[in-house]
């Protein structure tokens, strides 16, 4: 890997976390916006860029929709004073809001956001492409936990202290479900659809051209839906800020850039959530499924349109995430809120067994579907050199 | 290398495991809710013993925001004690007023005109709705939707809109006056109350829907805080924490005051006695307080609002008051003296949205109260905590305090 190369990946990493930034600020303000929508309110509708208002309908309509409200809020984030409050464990206090970013960040590297094609072969785009890719995904998610904890420990406070300890338990319950959940999505991916591969996001993208997970496994979908909303502690599972018994929950003593920084990581985590929803279950960037008797194109119409297919492709996956957030913020001002162990009942005995259950299930159609269905055409071939 | 096994000893692990069972258990904690928290509602403070997330104890402390309101009536006189009563249960300022008043005109041994007794029916029964449409918004949000209490909210501030248009106040009305009200009804004002009425009973269904039936807020708060029917008897409970309990009583029918035995209304009554039960109770009280406004309206008698035959006791008309000089004097009386009251004591209690809200008066004759005491529902439902509170999880904590639906205004006076 030459240089360049390196270089060129270095900014395209920057561009996606860029991004992915925009969209979590973008997400605050439609968290804020849809609000005030479903509550019969308006908003913010405000803050104006000097100059950019002055245009005369757009800008006057962009001030409307809050469209500065972001850059604001961003803004009085970087310089309220900083507090430090006596109490803390310094060191704890200021990793904590680092601890629980980064990880979601991180996880953009191996997500799938678009294709380009190259004589007719679809190839991602990717960070890094890597075999591991959902086992990836999943680990290091799961490491915003840490920041969490991290928060209620330094903050040596009671409601911090409650608030990271159910969040804790929580997220740890809730992995285990969506981990199992993604299983069948593998068998499937790796099974009678494609053939034999490995654990890349690309691949199941590619095993959905016919049919989209979502509706071929509607079981593990849901699981998978219920235990992001609680990964992601939205409403009706945020227990680590159930705001009117906790106050705060975990940041309750966190103000001005270290709160933004955990402001930002959830709804960075929300994203991102939702941008693995659409590629395990909704298709990625694909069009419509095939169903197997539609033509091909279907699946990507834009295959041959050169470097804009790749972009509209790319926008249409950010469409189908947005579709997602949109749906966590209409849930989470619909519901009212669990109690702690009905989070915790919901998670062990409802979303676990139905995770086995549907592993069990899904591998026994596909062991059958293989069976009946796809070991006649396998090609010698496709196992390589015969072992001696 | 070839493998080797190696044998341990693990004895008894669940014996020893009970030896270190009190040390496993870890120790209690103290959680100090209040008095400024988002889940009490004012100025509540409890001390809170957890044992993980369970409660061991719980021992409200209250008195955040006393007053000395019954202090105060001493030295005022019986009209200007009108704008405290307010302050009691400020969610319901009309009918604290109208209580107060009729406490007052009771010692008077007063009767005001039917027009003026409906009105403070309509009073008393949007200032019923107002309460618990906050209540019920207010107890949604406890439970996690914050959507619920906007949309009471928007209901709200279209009451306040009309209070405002008959009061001159939309938050602290002080309307009543001793032997009547501050002034007639505006010109259309039924029309519009009527209008609002059409336009609530479907804002109702919405809140119903979004919360009766919901998955979640049924786990939330259905066998939760159950208070029996012994219990809410032997704790003074009262208005609707005391239906939901199962027993059968409200002054409105029991004891009629204000002409309440003219109107058609049904009074829900609890089975369980949990917070579920509280919640059911309101809600439909808020659907009776329609029906009753509705009445009410259909039979607004014509007349007088006022008592214009207790002379010592009503101010006249403003009019009057500048062209004539009998009434010049006896306005002038009224504001310097407060309006003449007999000597005697009287205990009078009606039927607010909180609970029952009594004024025991005691004069000596003349224009001020020798000592008044005011008996607040609030403050009876909230004795209850370290009883029902004990084994409850700490979550549940704002479910319970929203079942109540207190207000501290009134149990610190």
């Amino acid at each position: 890997m030459d240089i360049v190369e390196i270089l060129l990946k270095i900014l395209f990493a920057i561009l996606v976390v860029v991004v992915i930034m925009t969209i979590a600020a973008y997400s605050v303000l439609a968290e804020r916006k849809v609000a005030s929508w479903i509550q019969g309110r308006v908003g913010p509708n405000r803050t104006a860029l000097p100059g950019l208002s002055a245009i005369p309908v757009l800008g006057r309509f962009l001030v409307r929709m809050g469209m500065w409200q972001p850059l604001a809020d961003g803004v009085k984030f970087l310089f309220k004073e900083d507090p430090l409050p006596g109490h803390v464990k310094k060191w704890y206090y200021c990793l904590a809001p680092v601890v629980a970013l980064v990880p979601s960040l991180s996880t953009v590297a191996v997500l799938p956001f678009g294709a380009y094609w190259v004589n007719g072969v679809e190839y991602p785009l990717v960070l890094a492409n890597v075999d591991i890719g959902i086992l990836f995904i999943l680990a290091i998610s799961s490491l915003t936990v840490y920041g969490i904890v991290m928060a209620g420990w330094a903050a040596n406070s009671k409601y911090p202290y409650f608030g990271s300890i159910r969040s804790s338990a929580q997220m740890i319950s809730y992995e285990l479900a969506m981990g199992m959940s993604v299983i069948p999505v593998f068998m499937w991916a790796n099974g009678p659809a494609t053939g034999f591969g490995d654990l890349t996001l690309f691949g199941v993208v590619a095993a959905q051209k016919d049919l989209w997970l979502g509706i071929w496994m509607p079981l593990p979908a849901f699981v998978f839906l219920v235990s992001l909303f609680a990964e992601t502690n939205r409403l009706p599972f945020d227990m680590p800020e159930s705001e009117t018994e906790l106050v705060g929950g975990f940041h309750t003593e966190y103000g001005s850039f270290k709160f933004g920084l955990f402001f930002v990581g959830e709804y960075a985590a929300m994203a991102i959530g939702s941008a693995v929803f659409v590629v395990l279950f909704l298709g990625g960037w694909n069009f419509l499924p095939t169903f197997g008797f539609l033509p091909d194109w279907v699946a990507n119409p834009w295959a041959t349109w050169g470097w804009f297919g790749s972009v509209v492709s790319v926008l249409f996956f950010i469409g189908k995430t947005l579709t997602f957030i949109f749906l966590f913020i209409w849930v989470r001002w619909t519901l009212p809120r669990f109690r702690y162990d009905q989070v915790m009942n919901l998670g062990w005995k409802y979303l676990v067994p139905l995770a086995v259950a549907s592993i069990i299930i899904y591998a026994i159609v596909i062991a059958l579907w293989d069976t009946a269905v796809t070991v006649d055409h396998i090609k010698p071939e496709t196992f390589g050199p015969a072992p001696q | 290398m070839p493998a080797t096994t190696k044998e341990v000893d693990m004895q008894d692990v669940a014996a020893r495991g009970a030896d270190y069972g009190e040390e496993l258990h870890g120790e209690e904690m103290t959680l100090n809710m209040g008095p400024s928290h988002p889940a009490t509602h004012g100025v509540l403070r409890l001390r809170l013993k957890l044992d993980g997330d369970f409660i061991t104890e719980c021992d409200p402390v209250i008195g955040y925001l006393h007053r000395g309101d019954e202090k105060i009536a001493e030295n005022m006189t019986y009209n200007q004690f009108v704008p405290y009563t307010d302050r009691l249960d400020y969610l319901a300022p009309l009918a604290n007023n109208v209580c107060y008043a009729i406490a007052v005109e009771k010692l008077a041994n007063l009767e005001v005109p039917p027009r003026c007794q409906t009105i403070r029916i309509i009073c008393c029964e949007l200032a019923r709705i107002s309460s618990h449409l906050l209540g019920l918004g207010v107890y949604g949000m406890d439970t996690g939707a914050m959507t619920t209490f906007l949309y009471t909210f928007t209901e709200r501030e279209k009451l306040y809109s009309l209070f405002e248009e008959l009061t001159g106040a939309r938050f602290t009305t002080s309307y009543t006056r001793i032997g009547g009200v501050a002034r007639d009804i505006p010109e259309g004002w039924l029309g519009r109350v009527s209008n609002f009425l059409n336009q609530f009973e479907p804002k109702i269904d919405e809140l119903d829907n979004l919360l009766t039936r919901n998955k979640i807020f049924l786990d939330r708060t259905k066998d939760i805080a159950i208070i029996s029917r012994e219990d809410a008897i032997a704790y003074a409970f009262t208005g609707p924490n005391l239906r939901a309990s199962g027993v059968d009583s409200d002054l409105r029918r029991d004891r009629p005051y204000c002409g309440y035995e003219d109107y058609d209304f049904e009074v829900p009554i609890g089975t369980v006695g949990d917070a579920y039960d509280r919640y059911l109770v309101r809600m439909e009280e808020v659907r009776q307080s329609v029906r009753i406004v509705r009445q009410a309206i259909d039979k607004m008698p014509e007349g007088p609002y006022f008592a214009e035959d207790a002379k010592k006791i009503h101010v006249p008309p403003k009019a009057k008051v500048l062209t004539s000089m009998e009434e010049l004097i006896q306005n002038f009386m009224i504001v310097t003296e407060g309006p003449q009251m007999p000597a005697g004591e009287v205990y009078f209690e009606a039927e607010n949205p909180k609970g029952i809200l009594g004024f025991f008066i005691h004069s000596k004759g003349g224009g001020v109260p020798f000592r008044l005491k005011i008996r607040a529902p609030s403050f009876c439902s909230l004795s209850i905590l370290p009883k029902i509170a004990k084994g409850l999880m700490m979550s549940d904590v704002p479910v319970v305090l929203g079942s109540f639906d207190f207000v501290m205004g009134e149990c610190d006076r």
